[in-house]
């Protein structure tokens, strides 16, 4: 059974074989088989993802350290004691992360062969899908920080990519789908300097990015898992003691991290000055939390994900929503030896996670697009994780990042389920009367739009009613159990340690929990209940079986999905499904996951104050409202028209970042191309300057040096030469007599040079 | 009585004066055969000088000298008349002003 630790390469190499396979032979496979080929390829890395589980469970949770074949030592320098291999790490964090990836994954897929249908790019956006796993995949089993950011870009790539997908939609919309896809991987690029920095300082610190080596247990050993009854599906986990490690060669990070706290007083030495090592942690951390705020949308660089949703509707699901943007949730869980080491730091994770979820839960209210609802309602909950990440709860994080995984996935099928169903509504009705082709701009995604669907899209409804009490907090539903336990978490950390962040996080993340509650039931209000609006949405029909059967998949999860990780003392239920599922399985990865209690109290007010923003809801959004809907109620109303304003106008963060970041740099850029390098460097220094230099010398040699001197020089030589033959040339007669002449002259001249001697002789010299 | 003994240099002035009377009708004449005839005065100039030194000193070699020059001014008269026979079948002319086609 452990041999199946070995599939692990699969879990990408399955991915990426589907992906070029669409890539080279997708327009010869024709819809079904491009579907077939990349549902399939998920479905492989799922079934290697529990394959994998089942190992774990087989071998006590003991966490296994896999090479990819071919691919030994990666980056290996070994003068500068640089050793990056490509190694897998199986342990149970890990592969929560790919069951969720994988699992939710080709639910997704096997929706979007329905929702794709018709699309020029079928092969290609396919090939982007599977790409994406192979990243989100690799970023999440790798067993360094560099495999991880390796991942983090490719699925930050594959985010930009599918965004844009439908960058050639004519009209300005294609360029807004392709500003969007610009957006997102700008803004994550600043996160992802935060991230490389962090990464950077890590490895400067430990020599190492592995977490933790081939052999390595994870310190301090969780204890933990002995105490709670056994867990239902593995066998008696035996009693684990702190293990004494005493290191034979170089630690992992997170080992090696823990020693150095213990011992104390190490320092980090940075050249120019050194940091205590409890200082660099706490820069380490605040780095990773500036990378977790991009890739998982948290303030300040949260923007890009509403934008994002300008893609097709699977991409928002999948990958904003139940993998990509929990990334940095997973980052900083994986870290948790580090965050747990920090104070500092988790204060600020707490207020930002906190602060996040609140805000976004407020904009979420005012928005009139029923994906830009689901995206701010994602923010919000990315919030609840990262605040419980800041609480230390890293337990809870993942739970809420779970089951969040699978209603929000849900939410956002079923919203493209009824975008689908009222653009066919409105086809049907535009070719109904020919005239009115398509004539006034009709945005399908506009709730207002909507209305009415419960009768004509009975099993998206339903599907929709269950997301939306899930990630509203209502008992028995997925969302409940995880977000009750974040609460309680946030709560004990004020009242238990005393801290300020935890009171003031629970406080946000109570009033969050109240507007997501209010905002769901406003949207499905809005879309399901009362009356059709329009006449497409009178006509809209359900989806195909591609599209809906996903959807109750997932409304099956979001219903038991929360009784994985019940909390101690729940009467019945505890009994039945096993306590704290999640977090026993989590502890053996995650060695500062702590099982959250039950407060009856809390759990009381929390579902209370849910359903009494839901009655409120309804309240509100009654079905007179829905009939007419001129104005949304909080508009009409003069006591919360502003704040409803406010909420619509997403707090003016864009405007903000424009005025004061784009519109600034975009001069500056501007400026220093037009002013700097084109007017400065080429007109003046270029051709002023140094080509007309260079004429200017040139000419001056041209004119008086070549043509005056040299010039001259050469025509009077051949002007001599031509003169002197010219003279020269009058020997040649042509006459017999005149060079008989020369003969006579030649004779007696060799006469007298015979001779000279008696000449002299004679004239007495 | 013996006749009176005729000194060299008389011998030699004469021949020197044949020889530039040749040389003044080679440079001189415009007949292509008057100038051998010339050509020829001024080898019997020479002739005679050879055999006036030949008598001074009792040596017969300057006579024998005188037998090759007379054979090669043969050779070389048979040679040059039969270039003008040549030449004058092209020209018609004797008059040597008139081969002047190297004339620049």
């Amino acid at each position: 059974m452990e041999n199946f630790y070995n599939l692990v390469p699969l879990i990408v190499i399955i991915p990426a074989a589907g992906l070029l396979i669409n890539l080279f032979a997708g327009k010869y496979l024709g819809e079904k088989g491009v579907g077939i080929v990349a549902v399939g390829a998920s479905t492989g890395a799922f079934l290697v993802s529990v394959l994998l589980w089942i190992a774990l469970v087989d071998t006590g949770f003991e966490a296994a350290v896999v090479n990819m074949p071919l691919l030994d030592g990666w980056i290996r320098i070994p003068s500068a004691g640089v050793e990056i291999p490509w190694q897998f790490r199986v342990d149970t964090l890990s592969v929560t992360m790919m069951l969720v990836v994988t699992g939710v994954g080709t639910l997704i897929h096997l929706y979007a062969v329905g929702y794709m249908h018709g699309d020029e790019r079928f092969p290609r956006f396919f090939v982007y899908m599977n790409l994406f796993l192979v990243f989100m995949l690799t970023l999440v089993s790798g067993n360094n920080f560099l495999m991880m950011f390796v991942g983090w870009e490719g699925v930050g790539l594959c985010s930009y990519l599918l965004i844009g997908f439908w960058f050639d939609k004519p009209g300005g919309e294609g360029w807004r789908n392709s500003d969007a896809a610009r957006k997102a991987f700008i803004v994550n690029r600043v996160g992802d300097f935060g991230l490389v920095l962090g990464v950077l300082i890590t490895f400067w610190t430990f020599g190492t990015l592995d977490y933790y080596k081939p052999h390595e247990e994870p310190l301090p050993v969780a204890a933990h898992g002995a105490e709670e009854s056994a867990p239902v599906f593995a066998p008696d986990v035996p009693e684990v003691e702190e293990v004494e490690h005493t290191p034979s060669g170089p630690l992992g990070v997170f080992n090696q991290a823990h020693l150095w706290l213990e011992e104390g007083g190490h320092r980090v030495d940075f050249g120019l000055f050194s940091m205590s090592f409890e200082a660099t942690l706490t820069v380490i951390t605040l780095l990773f939390l500036l990378g977790a705020t991009g890739k998982s949308a948290q303030i300040p660089l949260f923007v890009w994900l509403p934008d994002a949703m300008a893609g097709p509707t699977p991409v928002s699901a999948l990958i904003h929503a139940a993998t990509m943007v929990t990334a940095g949730v997973y980052m900083m869980v994986r870290s948790n030896v580090f965050f747990h080491a920090s104070d500092t730091t988790s204060f600020v994770v707490t207020l930002i996670g906190a602060t996040t979820a609140l805000m976004a839960g407020f904009i979420a209210m005012g928005q009139w697009d029923i994906k830009k609802v689901l995206a701010y309602s994602t923010v919000s909950q990315l919030g609840f994780m990262v605040a419980a990440v800041g609480v230390g709860a890293y337990a809870a994080a993942m739970f809420h990042l779970v089951t969040h995984a699978f209603f929000k996935a849900l939410l956002f099928l079923g919203s493209g389920s009824v975008i689908h169903g009222v653009e066919h509504g409105h086809h049907h009705v535009a070719h109904a009367r020919e005239g009115e082709h398509h004539a006034e701009p009709f945005d399908p995604q506009d709730i207002r739009n909507m209305g009415g669907l419960r009768h004509r899209m009975p099993v998206t409804y339903w599907t929709y009613l269950i997301g939306m009490l899930a990630l509203a907090g209502v008992i028995p539903f997925a969302g409940f159990w995880s977000k009750d336990e974040i609460l309680l978490d946030t709560l004990k950390l004020g009242t238990e340690q005393g801290r300020l962040d935890g009171y003031i996080g629970f406080v946000l993340l109570l009033v969050a929990a109240v507007f997501t509650a209010f905002y769901m039931t406003r949207q499905v209000a809005l879309v399901f209940w009362g009356a059709p609006r329009t006449e497409a949405a009178a006509h809209a029909s359900e989806s195909s079986p591609t599209m809906t059967v996903p959807l109750v998949i997932l409304a099956v999860l979001s219903v038991i999905g929360g009784f994985m990780n019940i909390p101690d003392g729940f009467p019945v239920l505890g009994s039945l499904f096993g306590v704290h599922e999640l977090t026993s399985w989590l502890e053996h990865s995650v060695v500062y996951a702590h099982a959250g209690s039950f407060n009856f109290l809390l759990a009381t007010a929390a579902v209370l104050l849910a359903l009494a923003a839901i009655y409120a809801g309804r309240l509100i959004y009654n079905d007179r409202v829905l009939r007419t809907l001129r104005l949304d109620p909080l508009e009409a109303d003069p006591r919360t028209s502003r704040a409803f304003a406010l909420a619509n106008a997403k707090l003016y963060w864009d405007e903000f970042y424009f005025k004061y970041i784009v519109y600034p740099f975009r001069d500056a850029a501007h400026w220093l191309a037009d002013r700097l390098d084109w007017a400065f460097w080429h007109d003046f220094v270029h051709n002023e300057v140094i080509y007309g230099t260079f004429q200017r010398a040139t000419r001056v040699l041209t004119e008086p040096v070549d043509r005056g001197l040299i010039d001259r020089a050469f025509n009077a030589i051949g002007e001599t030469i031509r003169a002197a033959a010219a003279r020269l040339r009058t020997i040649q007669t042509g006459y017999v007599r005149t060079y008989a002449l020369s003969v006579l002259f030649g004779a007696l001249l060799v006469m007298f040079i015979i001779l000279l001697p008696v000449i002299r002789e004679l004239l007495g010299m | 009585m013996e006749p009176p003994e005729v000194a060299t240099e008389l011998y030699v002035l004469l021949s020197a004066i044949l020889f530039i009377l040749g040389t003044l009708g080679v440079l001189l004449r415009r007949n292509a055969i008057l100038i051998f005839m010339s050509v020829e005065l001024m080898l019997n100039a020479a002739n005679l000088a050879l055999a006036a030194f030949a008598r001074q000193w009792g040596n017969l070699d300057g006579q024998l000298l005188v037998f090759f020059v007379m054979t090669i001014a043969a050779a070389e008269v048979a040679v040059g008349l039969a270039l003008i026979v040549a030449i004058f079948r092209t020209k018609k002319s004797t008059d040597i002003d008139d081969l002047h086609l190297f004339k620049n």
